[in-house]
């Protein structure tokens, strides 16, 4: 632990460092789409979030802590308090149209020939997406601290 | 519309978010620790005084009808631990601003409270079995980093105790669920309820049904399965403490409660006499392991072992008179040893000690303070007028009914050691000198201590209710007698949350 | 495949009260891990197994078509392996810090707040 030259993993492949340039902003789209897709079919939140933060746990393994830091910009912790506030708050919309919490509310319109459906579902699944993303990096990042 | 069974649950749930965002600003976190907690305890009431007028509260979370969606109830036993809930919440939220160091702040004490009260709040007042499962975890894992917080050694070695029993606690409890549903395709309780006496193979629903104990039993530290708790309730913060004696124990008798009394009465010649038996055993080797001690806090521990025994046989004996005599024990030892707790920390505080050797002096010095304690002490003891009188006459008075004799004989020696528990601290903590070798310099000076309001609001405020529903019981009987009726009459619960009679 | 889900439960059941069962702290934790795999795979096997049938409702139908597997086991085990991840996250910090504060993964060198 001691032996400086020991840290996990930073500059050990130059295939891994490179692949993990490319696939950070690939994996992380991908997750969005999984986001979105969890609307009608499979995916959903928890599942994008695990995409989303394998993405930037890979990245971490290959390139470190402080550059992760500083390719992520925020702390993970906001992530998590920011994604736990918005799947608490979806429960309420339903309140104001007096049905028991958690009831969905959908809002549908028309953009340019598209139906695009919003909900407090979505809300709730973004909540869910950041939840994930921020435990998960909080987690890791806090370890691999402590490794160091 | 029925929003107030779902605010209890809810509060604490966004506080504890809100908490949260704000982890850069610790003031902000305080100011928000004292406002929800109190608006929990408000909308408690809000949920009490509907229940006492509705019978039942009722909510079927996203609109989805029961048994298929997650149900949100209150009978008058969730209410009345709903409020329980609340005032705990609210008393060490006062307690923590005046004792939890800064680094534990700083690493999320505050968001982690709130989630342990929704957790208990959640778990009080679900209706369906899962639900149940989740909320203990979402409690647990709270519970877990409460513990933890501090990171010392002593409560690394409670905590790896602590998690391992509960965790295997809450596989045996997934477990039944699955087997449960196995059987009945259902995991609604007040579907459950009908649908388990209606399933042919008796043999399995009492496997099913001692899997429910043991887990609960595990969670509400009964015999034989409660080593866990003396070995890492004294470890963390005194407010965590006290939040955990208060109610973390509390929810696995709560469980036990609402399953026993509602899912699992088939067969009670069966179940109720292993409850029986645990129940006594309970209270005999808690109060055994008491006298053994010689640190506050341990001693404290090993009671809340012995206490959870008598809550226990109000259930055990299933009678109208036993059960109401068991909320009455519930809603009193809540508050007697959360408040004996907090008072553990106020000694803490002016002694810096919790080992008994090592306090002394306090009623020569601060006579205020040890009468606060004695009025908890002789309530948990059961001297009357204060609270723990009624409890234990009515329990005792439902044993000697139904001449359940060893029942009276156990409960009535164990009320007398814990008394010899009682009279040791104080003999030790308020009425022996200051030991030489301790430095009393806080204890003695005369200078006003701006923290200090902060614990002693919250425990003149308990050690009032504990005077109070002795003086007064009335209110509370009343309480806990709609409560037992209910408990022993489900089909009002079943028709409450189903919409249909059975 | 009922017998055969069945054995593999009782074994991992088995293999999770061993590995707790012995004196470190890392085993403990591997243990708790297979204890709530054999508590999620005994919801899986004991509310009915169906081949080959997810529970989704073509576009367009109000029912699914033919026998479909009961979508709320899955759900109760996807929760449960949620709420497991979590638990198991805490556990691997809390036994990193225990190792950290007492220098040793034997629980039995861990019996001071026992007595």
């Amino acid at each position: 632990m001691t032996d400086p030259n020991k840290k996990i993993m930073k500059d050990n492949t130059v295939i891994l460092h490179t692949a993990a340039l490319a696939l950070l902003p690939l994996q992380l789209l991908f997750s969005v789409f999984l986001l979105l897709r969890g609307h009608d079919e499979p995916g959903g939140g928890f599942i994008a979030g695990l995409v989303g933060a394998g993405a930037v746990v890979l990245y971490l393994f290959a390139h470190g802590v402080d550059a992760t830091r500083r390719i992520m910009r925020f702390d993970p912790r906001d992530l998590l308090g920011i994604g736990l506030f918005l799947g608490t708050v979806s429960a309420f919309p339903a309140l104001l149209r007096g049905e028991p919490f958690l009831s969905a509310q959908w809002w549908i319109f028309d953009l340019a020939g598209t139906e695009i459906k919003l909900s407090t579902v979505l809300v709730f699944d973004i909540g869910v997406y950041f939840a994930v993303v921020g435990t998960i990096l909080t987690v890791v990042v806090s370890l691999t601290e402590a490794e160091e | 519309m029925s929003t107030e069974v779902a605010l209890p649950v809810f509060i604490p749930l966004l506080a504890g978010v809100l908490s949260l965002m704000l982890w850069r600003s610790r003031k902000w976190q305080r100011r928000l620790a004292v406002l929800a907690t109190g608006l929990l305890l408000a909308s408690t009431l809000w949920l009490l005084r509907s229940t006492l007028d509705q019978g039942y509260v009722v909510m079927q979370l996203g609109g989805w009808a029961a048994p298929f969606g997650i149900t949100l109830v209150a009978d008058l036993l969730s209410a009345v631990m709903a409020v329980i809930t609340g005032l705990i919440g609210f008393a060490v939220a006062l307690y923590s601003l005046g004792t939890i160091p800064d680094r534990h702040e700083k690493f999320g004490y505050y968001p982690l409270m709130h989630l342990l009260l929704a957790g208990v709040a959640g778990s009080f007042l679900t209706g369906d079995i899962f639900n149940l499962f989740v909320w203990f975890e979402v409690m647990l894992l709270a519970s877990f980093a409460l513990l933890t917080l501090g990171g010392e050694r002593a409560q690394m070695e409670g905590a790896i105790k602590y998690v391992t029993l509960n965790l295997f606690s809450s596989a045996l409890f997934l477990s039944a669920i699955g087997l449960t549903y196995g059987l009945t395709g259902t995991l609604n309780m007040a579907d459950l309820a009908y649908k388990l006496s209606q399933v042919e193979h008796t043999g399995m629903v009492n496997v099913v049904a001692l899997m429910f104990m043991i887990s609960f039993g595990i969670k509400a530290a009964a015999f034989p399965l409660f080593f866990w708790l003396p070995a890492s309730y004294h470890t963390p913060q005194v407010a965590v403490s006290a939040l955990f004696a208060g109610l973390l124990t509390k929810v696995g008798v709560y469980a036990l409660y609402r399953l026993f009394t509602l899912v699992f009465v088939g067969d009670t010649g069966y179940t109720h006499t292993i409850l029986l038996w645990s129940a006594a055993l309970t209270m005999l080797t808690g109060v055994l392991g008491a006298a053994a001690q010689f640190e506050f806090r341990r001693i404290l521990s090993f009671h809340i072992v012995s206490q959870i025994g008598y809550i226990m046989l109000g259930l055990a004996l299933f009678t109208p008179l036993a059960l109401l005599g068991g909320v009455f024990y519930l809603v009193h030892n809540i508050i007697a040893k959360t408040n004996l707790f907090l008072i553990s920390g106020l000694t803490y505080r002016l002694l810096g000690s919790y080992d008994l050797k090592k306090l002394g002096g306090v009623y020569r010095e601060r006579p205020g303070i040890a009468i606060l304690f004695l009025i908890s002490a002789l309530g948990l003891a059961g001297i009357p007028p204060l609270s723990g009188f009624f409890a234990k006459f009515l329990l005792i008075r439902a044993a000697v009914e139904i001449e359940a004799w060893m029942a009276v004989v156990v409960a009535l020696t164990v009320s007398f050691m814990t008394l010899y528990s009682m009279i040791k601290i104080w003999a030790q903590v308020f009425w022996k000198p200051v030991p030489d070798a301790v430095d009393a310099t806080r204890l003695r000076s005369r200078e006003r201590d701006p923290g200090m309001f902060w614990l002693l609001t919250p425990i003149i405020g308990l050690a009032a209710l504990v005077v109070l529903f002795g003086v007064w019981a009335e209110p509370l009987y009343q309480v806990a007698r709609d409560a037992a009726e209910q408990l022993l009459n489900p089909a009002g619960y079943i028709e409450a949350v189903l919409g249909v009679t059975p | 495949m009922e017998t055969l889900m069945a054995y593999a439960i009782g074994v991992l059941f088995g293999c999770a009260v061993y590995m707790m069962l012995r004196r470190s702290i890392v085993k403990l934790v591997i243990g708790l891990i297979i204890l709530s795999n054999a508590a999620n795979l005994l919801i899986f096997a004991v509310s009915g197994m169906t081949r080959g049938a997810p529970p989704l409702i073509p576009e367009g139908l109000q029912l699914p078509e033919g026998a479909v597997a009961d979508p709320l086991p899955q759900a109760l085990v996807l929760t449960a392996i949620v709420i497991a991840f979590g638990v198991l996250a805490f556990s691997v910090v809390l036994i990193h810090r225990a190792f950290e504060v007492v220098e040793t993964d034997d629980l039995d060198q861990m019996k001071d707040t026992d007595t």
